[in-house]
């Protein structure tokens, strides 16, 4: 099997992101008794790609429990077993049917910290995977971080690269707080080396710069983190330096490091996966002007997400509807000018 | 009776007036029963009084007449087994051994009440005690009481998880996945449905076509029991004998009692112009279908109780609630820091 992150012979392994998901997911229940999985289609060889394979096999299906047909009573049942003081990890294979889970993540998992005075934490981490393109549209598409980005208590990790995909399931099942953990299909054929295994609490976490540049900031989470890097090569070859920063951690926002960024840069591009209104890179651009001073913007600030409709089946439509590098090629020369 | 789908007499306000039948009950446990409903009714009722005289500033539903459910389920419990409750969740925190005082300074908004002044009435938390919490949202807390019962599982502790709920929650969707999922894990869950005819001002009758609960459990293949809920015997020994069952192995259990609330769904008005279906008539023949004045009657005629008895323990509950209230109503209210250090584990700086 691939994919064990070097943590056994402590050098680099090529691992793919898919894999390194699984990895994550034999480190936590070799290690850790009190975590299970539950959620559909985990008996299923293709239900969540490879980023679990045979693991019922290997851990038991004690532990790695496949389910009736009810996102609602096993993402809540998740919930108190955290609170009986178990580490679960809900799997939604495709983040549209976690709608039916929204009680028990929305009002339980996140609020009870606050309204039992800090004694009741359920550590629970929801694993919500988007799962879109291939014609299946408005219903097999969404990408729903920014809601629950929106709640307190939530903390939502989008993890782009592969060493995350590993490393923040890692930290996000190992934290006490409530989790939503949301990886990209479109990722998983990513490869990278990966180093050993260290353990990071979860709330050290925070967005990173992954490459340095000086003309434009641009700042994105999960798959468009990768078409900002790829979109990165190709202005290079026209001369212009930008800056990607990985958000990570959309919650707690944190606007720090893009507004150190961008008053070097003086530009700033966000693009996300989700829609535009209320999206996150809308909150990336307003949690960063409002920590800029006066006059540190050398144009506009630029958003780049899906527009405000639902996600269409046509191949010709969904062209149109999902951002590509191109168009962040062609955003940013647009700000250069 | 079992699964028929229909009460019959139990929902019939003219029937089970009579004394409880104490049978071969210890009498230590029918006194401690009865001061645990005592002080329970007490307690509300004093919560009423101060919730119309403005002392409180939040809803309070009260559960009076109801008492007899969570003292005689709470008889067959241990500490290490794990309650949740609802919006009307009073008596099944204080039937567990929660403190009078606690629950009382978290009604008032106090630092030092059982959620440290951060969930008033409807958001009770009480772990020492097995309440491992109680929320408004219809419902949601009976998937929770599934994980808690898996959990139980899981570790091997044969411990149970249990919720109580209402016959209006049986409308929401998430306890029919629950009823499966807790049995297809053979999940030690105790579902117990305090039927008491109404949600907020509906009847059941426009509600549901039956007004057996119960018909679900036989639905999803869940040992269940349909008992006078106004009867503390009676309610101790079928959720002793889901319990035991559960503990054993043998996954969840349904238990339904069939009560009502004298008050209205919430504070402390009886709800008889706003209610549909719901008479001073029928108010008053089911204030006779009184839990403690049957208790009490059944105690007296087995001649382990006398009317000196009964006047001296409502004299110590009033004394105790009096004294709660008086140290809850002195106490500090949180610090403004209270706001954002507890949203999440880490404190304030969640991302720091």
């Amino acid at each position: 099997m691939i994919g064990h992150g070097g943590d056994v012979k402590g050098e680099p392994e090529r691992c793919s992101y898919g894999s390194a998901i699984l990895a994550a997911f034999e480190y936590l229940l070799s290690r850790y008794p009190e975590v299970f999985v539950i959620g559909q289609g985990l008996w299923s060889p293709w239900y969540v790609g490879n980023s679990m394979t045979a693991l019922d096999k290997k851990f038991g299906v004690e532990r790695i429990i496949d389910t009736p047909v009810s996102e609602s009573a096993c993402t809540g049942a998740a919930v108190g077993a955290a609170l009986a003081g178990m580490k679960p990890i809900v799997v939604h294979p495709r983040m549209d049917f976690m709608l039916y889970a929204m009680d028990a993540i929305v009002n339980q998992a996140a609020k009870w910290s606050h309204m039992t005075g800090g004694q009741a934490h359920p550590g629970v981490t929801i694993r919500g995977i988007i799962n879109r393109g291939g014609e299946q549209g408005a219903q097999h598409s969404q990408a729903l971080h920014a809601w629950f980005a929106h709640v307190p208590g939530l903390r939502v990790v989008m993890p782009a690269t592969v060493a995350d995909a590993r490393d923040l399931l890692i930290s996000s099942v190992l934290c006490r707080d409530p989790v939503v953990y949301i990886d990209d299909r479109w990722l998983y054929e990513q490869t990278d080396d990966l180093p050993p295994i260290v353990e990071r609490p979860l709330e050290l976490e925070q967005p990173r710069c992954l490459a340095p540049g000086d003309d434009i900031t641009i700042v994105a989470c999960s798959y468009s983190t990768k078409l900002a890097l790829d979109a990165r090569l190709s202005l290079m070859d026209g001369g212009i330096s930008a800056e990607v920063i990985d958000l990570r951690v959309l919650n707690p926002f944190r606007a720090e490091l893009i507004t150190a960024s961008v008053m070097k840069t003086g530009r700033l591009l966000a693009v996300d996966g989700g829609w535009t209104t209320c999206g996150i890179a809308s909150e990336v651009i307003a949690a960063t002007l409002v920590q800029l001073p006066v006059g540190s913007l050398k144009a506009r600030p630029r958003r780049i997400c899906l527009p405000d409709a639902p996600a269409p089946t046509s191949h010709a439509l969904e062209k149109t509807y999902y951002p590509d590098a191109s168009l962040i090629v062609s955003n940013v020369r647009e700000l250069m000018a | 009776m079992k699964n028929s789908g229909n009460l019959a007499d139990l929902s019939d306000p003219l029937k089970f007036h009579a004394p409880i039948a104490i049978g071969e009950c210890q009498p230590g446990i029918l006194i401690s029963q009865l001061r645990s409903m005592m002080t329970i009714r007490m307690a509300e009722q004093h919560l009423g009084e101060m919730r119309k005289q403005g002392y409180i500033g939040g809803p309070v539903h009260l559960g009076v007449g109801q008492e007899a459910i969570a003292v005689g389920v709470s008889t067959c419990l241990r500490g290490s087994d794990r309650v949740f409750s609802g919006h009307r969740s009073h008596a099944h925190l204080l039937a567990l051994g929660g403190s009078i005082h606690g629950l009382f300074a978290e009604i008032l908004g106090k630092d030092t009440g059982l959620s440290r002044g951060m969930g008033g009435s409807m958001h009770l938390w009480d772990q020492a005690n097995g309440f491992y919490g109680s929320v408004p949202i219809v419902a949601g807390t009976v998937p929770l009481a599934v994980g808690a019962g898996l959990a139980a599982r899981m570790t091997g502790s044969g411990d149970v998880g249990l919720c109580y709920f209402g016959d209006g929650a049986v409308e929401e969707g998430v306890v029919h996945e629950s009823l499966n999922l807790a049995r297809m894990l053979k999940a030690p869950t105790i579902f117990v449905v305090e039927n008491n005819l109404f949600a907020s001002h509906m009847h059941v009758d426009l509600r549901q076509p039956r007004q057996a609960m119960a018909r679900f459990a036989q639905a999803h293949d869940i040992g269940s029991e349909i008992v006078d809920g106004n009867d503390v015997v009676a309610i101790a020994a079928a959720a002793a004998r889901l319990v035991d069952r559960a503990r054993k192995g043998g996954g969840p259990g349904f238990l339904e009692a069939i009560t009502y609330r004298w008050y209205g769904h919430v504070d402390w008005r009886e709800d008889i112009d706003v209610g549909v279906n719901r008479s001073i008539e029928d108010l008053a023949n089911w204030r006779k279908r009184d839990p403690i004045r049957r208790l009490v009657d059944g105690m007296k005629l087995a001649g382990i109780w006398s009317d000196e008895q009964q006047e001296s323990l409502e004299s110590e509950c009033r004394d105790l609630i009096g004294a709660a209230w008086a140290e809850a109503m002195n106490d500090p209210w949180p610090q403004a820091e209270a706001l954002l250090d507890r949203v999440y584990s880490t404190g304030r700086k969640a991302g720091a």
